[in-house]
């Protein structure tokens, strides 16, 4: 898809002056204006663009923010006061940006899932796919730093335990903590560099994301057939205006959602409890991360005794370091993807089994996400426990189990047949 | 063999150096500029320069407890009843889940409640780290299934002695380096 000469045509001696020097417009023009997209893209695929634009409006807004906010332990807290209560506009400001955290993460689970139900990471997609799991390891890092930064008890209670994950490391542990946090306990340093990070790290998922698309304009879109694109004139429409239309039409209705938390529920997926100034000495009874981290909450607290061998004293790993090696295994085992599912067929529309799975794992995670915001007691921990089995067999086992024990459904020969099969239906 | 080697490629002993000793100087040259920018995040001079604290525990009655802060850390003081003392004396250590005394002021040892606590005389008295060794949340006192300590985080439960006897955390609670300077006065650190 990427084949093809470039159709750009300069439209005046201006233009062609700069084209024979950088030719840049060529390239914008090509990436999202010639560019093919395949004719049978649902509203799923719209994703991606969605993803842009909220990262777009989460550096504008957090770059304005930056102008307000003091990354000290005694300033913090109040001058988010003050950004809510002073500043002009500081409300809509503060509250874009934390429900756009959300729903960065709303979309990018979407985006995530689709390409899990159509195969989107099979070859030729492997590097696209690895750069995605990228993206969404520093988008994770991005938003965690971010929410330390009120420092609000939830804030501060978040660095200390997810810091803490690097003590169950043997040895060399507990230094690499006192590294990150620059003291002994989360406090000033650890804010500093926290906010710092928290400005650096989006630029660098910009750089990601240039990749990404970059990959993705190489190898070309998937579609709901998996089947790749044969005839450029029959199966594709170009990207502008076609894909540009749609992808801004489920834009807004993306934001509609977006506007009425931001302005009707701009707390709901917040937790009162970070409107309680850091208090070190004081743990709240009942810590839960943002909703968007709760399904790896769930495995990390899962693992309450240790991994030894059975019938001796030999613990191999204790119950801290398990918890933390599958809370990252959980991440890790993304990015082998592309090689677990070695099936042929690429989208699930034609693996009824894979489907089965495939809507069985999305409940898994689910589930785990709502065990995450549960204490951590009784019966949770155990079902947790059986979720998190659920998690991991099916990508270590179900998903090799069904490369080679499945028989797909045929597939249409072309993009074009499953349109033309699809409207003689209808 | 040899003798075609040497025929065919000239002298390679003068430039290879001079390519070895440039890059080894780029490289400890990069690697020493690299270190700053790494050490810099570790605890500062001021973090470092941690003075000793010391607390009055005389008006702690036997149940209570105090909390203090020492290196941004929260440490646990409890005055210990006799039946709490009695319960914690009469686990076995094949029972714990982690059988090392934990404790700054001893070499080794066992963790047994002697061992825990502030040693012969003082039993009563145990002092701690109040920082959970899962993840380093603050647990709750007079709490938990062994009515010493439960960590509301991620539901570690430790006996009255700190031991950890269920949850996630691995190992008890940490024993800080301190002392009785009379008979009302704790020093830690």
């Amino acid at each position: 898809m990427s084949g093809g000469h470039s159709k750009y045509v300069p439209v005046n001696g201006v233009m062609k002056w700069m084209d024979e020097r950088l030719p840049l417009p060529r390239l914008v023009y090509d990436s999202f204006v010639a560019y093919p997209v395949p004719r049978n893209l649902n509203n799923w695929y719209t994703f991606g663009a969605i993803l842009s634009i909220f990262m777009v409006l989460q550096l504008i807004t957090g770059i304005v923010l930056a102008m307000h906010y003091v990354s000290s332990t005694d300033m913090a807290f109040n001058s988010i006061e003050s950004i809510m209560r002073d500043v002009n506009f500081g409300w809509l400001l503060r509250r874009m940006h934390a429900n756009g955290a959300s729903f960065f993460f709303l979309a990018v689970y979407i985006h995530i899932f689709r390409g899990m139900y159509y195969g989107s990471y099979k070859a030729p997609r492997e590097v696209l796919w690895i750069l995605g799991v990228f993206i969404f390891i520093i988008m994770m890092a991005t938003s965690f730093m971010g929410y330390v930064l009120p420092w609000g008890q939830m804030s501060y209670w978040a660095a200390t335990v997810i810091t803490g994950l690097f003590s169950a490391i043997p040895i060399i542990g507990v230094p690499i903590q006192e590294w990150l946090l620059g003291g002994f306990a989360v406090g000033d340093p650890t804010l500093n560099r926290f906010f710092s990070l928290h400005y650096l790290l989006p630029f660098m998922l910009v750089g990601l994301v240039i990749l990404h698309v970059w990959a993705l304009h190489v190898v070309g879109q998937t579609n709901p057939t998996g089947v790749e694109v044969k005839d450029l004139k029959k199966e594709t429409v170009p990207f502008t205006p076609y894909a540009t239309m749609k992808d801004l039409f489920a834009l807004a209705l993306f934001f509609i959602l977006f506007a009425y938390f931001v302005f009707y529920l701009p707390d709901y997926l917040g937790h009162p409890d970070n409107y309680i100034r850091a208090n070190p000495l004081k743990t709240p009874a009942h810590i839960v991360p943002e909703w968007y981290f709760l399904p790896y909450y769930a495995i990390l607290r899962a693992f309450d005794f240790n991994i030894g061998i059975p019938f001796t004293d030999i613990v191999l790993l204790d119950s801290k370091l398990a918890g933390v090696i599958a809370m990252f295994g959980s991440l890790i085992v993304l990015l082998f993807l592309p090689w677990l599912d070695f099936a042929k067929t690429r989208s699930g529309n034609y693996r009824p089994l894979f489907r089965q799975f495939f809507w069985i794992f999305a409940l898994v995670c689910i589930g785990l996400g709502y065990l995450g915001s549960r204490p951590a007691e009784g019966g949770y921990v155990t079902a947790a426990q059986i979720l998190t089995t659920a998690y991991f067999a099916h990508f270590l086992i179900i998903l090799p189990l069904l490369s080679i024990l499945e028989k797909p459904k045929p597939v249409p020969p072309s993009i074009a047949d499953a349109i033309l099969a699809k409207n003689k239906a209808a | 063999m040899s003798a075609a080697k040497t025929d065919t490629l000239p002298d390679p002993s003068k430039r290879d150096f001079l390519y070895i000793t440039t890059g080894t100087a780029g490289a400890v040259g990069t690697a020493s500029f690299v270190w700053p920018l790494i050490d810099q995040m570790n605890p500062d001079a001021s973090t470092l320069a941690l003075a000793s604290i010391e607390v009055d525990v005389s008006s702690i009655e036997p149940g209570q407890a105090i909390t203090v802060q020492w290196r941004g850390k929260p440490v646990f003081i409890r005055n210990r009843t006799d039946k709490e003392l009695e319960e914690a004396r009469n686990v076995s250590i094949a029972e714990l889940k982690d059988p090392s005394s934990r404790n700054d002021n001893l070499d080794n040892g066992d963790a047994t409640d002697i061992n825990r606590s502030a040693g012969e005389g003082k039993e009563n008295w145990i002092v701690m780290i109040g920082s959970c060794t899962h993840l380093g949340c603050i647990p709750v006192g007079l709490a938990g299934e062994y009515n010493g300590w439960f960590c509301p985080c991620h539901g570690s439960h430790y006996d009255t002695a700190g031991r950890i006897r269920k949850g996630p955390a691995p190992e008890n609670l940490a024993i800080p380096k301190f002392q009785f300077i009379n008979e009302t006065n704790i020093k830690i650190g």
